[in-house]
């Protein structure tokens, strides 16, 4: 019993895993580009529900939809301003880039709001508890874990099944090709790149009701988030996704029987991937796509 | 082309500006704690061998290790740890330290090197985090958020409380790594890194084991940055979670590209501009040392990815080649951007 419920913190958890990951790799497919700011811009979705509410007072259903917009829009501006410039060079150099606007987006959340978590109520709708047959379960978490898994599923029909994400898949594998058949791939870049913040930015806000909102909570999560599409394989949506909620599980089981490693597990996992399937559990070879 | 790059790469500076700036560097670290303080003057030479370190890696071979921190933290405590328990002279304890921080790069290097380009930094990255949950849960050891404390600077008996002399019984352990990093550079190892660096299906073609190569590298440049780390855990009298906390990776990553990597000076330069700024920053009571280090970071990879030292380098080779009109190209490639080896996963898209 225990462990079933265990298992369902792990697969909450693994919600916020999924999403950033899922950001993380579409923007990555595309790109090429690893964006270490990631975790900064879930930082900011969490803090964008905070001010909304602080200062406005807007609810949470409306910085639900509000934020991720916004910081899209954010995501788009600062792919046109900086990233782009880089795109023709090496990838690390954007993964750079991106680390020194993590440092920047933290460090003046910090000086703005402190290091102190600032407190977000559970919307009233979602507050209590539901009976989930076998044992009583939070309302608010289980609204993050079905809202996650519909984000991605929609995410996956998007790429799998519409025109828009037939080309996005093309520009990916192939994209010479893809131009060459007078497909202008350039135009989807920069949404793309948009749409992977506002997902951060989603996963931001879902989290500022459970989480501590202060300005280093995306801070250790995006290495996290990192060893986690490695263990999916970056550039594979479902890889990525799969590997979060896995991940989410393993470190929920993990903290039951071995405490002291808890933490640890998600890169032990890691290591053991790199030994036994380097191109991670969903990817493909390497030369093909990394 | 890669021939013409490595031709280039050994043709080197004339002896004479190659000594020349031996002896400054020399003079610098022998009267840096004259001209600052000198426990500023102990992080500053501590720093730069360890950027040095990592230039081995970055610049050299191509390899971003985005984990550094886990090689010069895990050397940090190990070194306090045989330093408390021993009270054996410290450059016993840091040598300890480096060969402990050798130890865990060896299996950190042979499943990192099974990615490469970014999933590489992304890999070590994700190491080094382990390190450091390892540092923070076992607090018998290590003290956990505590840190550990009262490491001694013993040495023979020497009274060594002074950082003025400290300083001078540590520069010729630090002396000795940049020695050592010098020597694998100027050796034919290290005209191997650069042929994996410049294209490793090539060098792997020519018959060199190129994994194998990256670990023996990588071992090389955790051993440096562990005298670097277990000096500096010496000279403060304490090796903290900060020390292998993945700020400090990045930390020794921007003073490699501020400097400018694959030159050796220039990682020691970036190394002495970054830990000079935080200090003032420090005394000035200017809490923004994330901002700062962002924003070098943004700015030097937007305009000035050759760094301080590759720039410097590049403008005067160009002025050289304006007074020889035949030059051909090909010297160019000697100075070619850093970085350009792994060709992107998604072939650079049109920006």
């Amino acid at each position: 019993m225990e462990l079933v419920q265990q298992l369902f913190n792990g697969l909450v958890s693994g919600s916020f895993y999924a999403l950033l990951a899922l950001g993380l790799s579409v923007i990555f497919g595309m790109l090429g580009v690893v964006n270490f700011a990631h975790g900064a811009f879930y930082m900011l979705g969490a803090f964008g529900a905070f001010v909304l509410l602080d200062t406005v007072g807007l609810s949470w259903w409306l910085a639900l939809l509000i934020v991720p917009v916004v910081l899209g829009v954010v995501g788009m501006v600062l792919e046109r301003l900086l990233v782009a410039r880089l795109l023709r060079l090496d990838p690390l150099y954007n993964f750079l880039l991106t680390f020194g606007l993590a440092l920047i987006l933290q460090d003046v959340v910090r000086l703005r709001y402190g290091v102190a978590s600032q407190p977000y109520p559970r919307p009233a709708l979602l507050d209590g508890s539901m009976s989930l047959g076998l044992f009583d379960y939070p309302k608010y978490q289980v609204f993050v874990l079905v809202f996650s898994i519909v984000v991605s599923v929609v995410v996956w029909l998007v790429l799998a099944r519409t025109r828009v994400g037939m080309i996005v898949r093309a520009a990916t594998e192939r994209p010479e090709l893809t131009r060459s058949l007078g497909i202008d791939v350039r135009r989807w870049i920069t949404p793309v790149f948009g749409f992977g913040i506002a997902l951060a930015g989603l996963a931001g806000v879902l989290a500022a009701p459970m989480r501590a909102v202060n300005s280093s909570m995306g801070a250790d999560l995006i290495i996290v988030i990192f060893a986690v599409v490695v263990i999916g394989g970056l550039g594979s949506v479902f890889g990525s996704v799969a590997a979060g909620y896995l991940v989410g599980m393993l470190s929920a089981v993990g903290s039951l029987y071995v405490p002291a490693l808890s933490q640890s597990l998600v890169f032990i996992l890691m290591a053991l991937v790199l030994l036994l399937r380097p191109a991670g559990l969903f990817g493909r070879e390497e030369g093909v796509h990394a | 082309m890669i021939v013409t790059r490595l031709a280039a790469a050994t043709r080197g500076r004339s002896p004479v500006v190659r000594i020349g700036l031996l002896v400054v560097g020399l003079v610098v670290a022998f009267g840096l704690p004259w001209t600052i303080y000198p426990p500023v003057a102990l992080d500053i030479t501590a720093w730069a061998l360890f950027a040095v370190a990592l230039d081995l890696l970055l610049g050299y071979t191509g390899l971003l290790s985005f984990g550094h921190a886990a090689f010069w933290g895990a050397s940090a405590y190990a070194t306090g740890i045989i330093a408390i328990r021993t009270g054996l002279p410290f450059y016993v304890a840091v040598l300890g330290g480096a060969v402990v921080a050798a130890v865990i790069a060896l299996p950190v290097a042979m499943l990192s090197v099974r990615r490469t380009g970014i999933y590489f930094a992304m890999v070590t990255l994700a190491f080094a985090q382990l390190i450091y949950f390892v540092a923070n849960q076992w607090r018998s050891l290590t003290g956990g958020e505590n840190g550990l404390q009262g490491i001694p600077r013993e040495a023979f008996g020497w009274d060594l409380t002074d950082s003025f002399y400290f300083y001078y019984a540590a520069l010729p352990l630090l002396l000795l790594g940049f020695l050592g990093a010098w020597r694998v550079v100027h050796s034919p190892f290290g005209r191997v890194m650069v042929a994996i660096r410049e294209n490793p299906a090539r060098a792997r073609a020519l018959g060199y084991p190129v994994d194998r190569f990256k670990v023996q590298v990588f071992v090389i440049s955790a051993f440096l940055a562990g005298v670097a780390g277990g000096v500096y855990a010496v000279g403060h009298g304490f090796a903290s979670l900060q020390e292998v906390y993945w700020t400090t990776s990045g930390k020794v990553v921007v003073m490699n590209i501020l400097g400018g990597m694959g030159t050796l000076w220039g990682p020691v330069l970036g190394a002495g501009i970054i830990v000079v700024l935080e200090d003032y920053l420090a005394t000035a009571g200017i809490d923004a040392v994330g901002t700062i280090t962002g924003a070098i970071f943004v700015i030097t990879v937007l305009v000035f990815r050759r760094g301080i030292w590759g720039t410097a380098r590049h403008l005067l080779a160009r002025a050289r080649r304006r007074g020889r009109p035949s030059a051909d190209d090909a010297d160019d490639a000697a100075d070619a951007e850093p970085l350009t080896q792994e060709p992107s996963p998604t072939p650079a898209p049109q920006a």
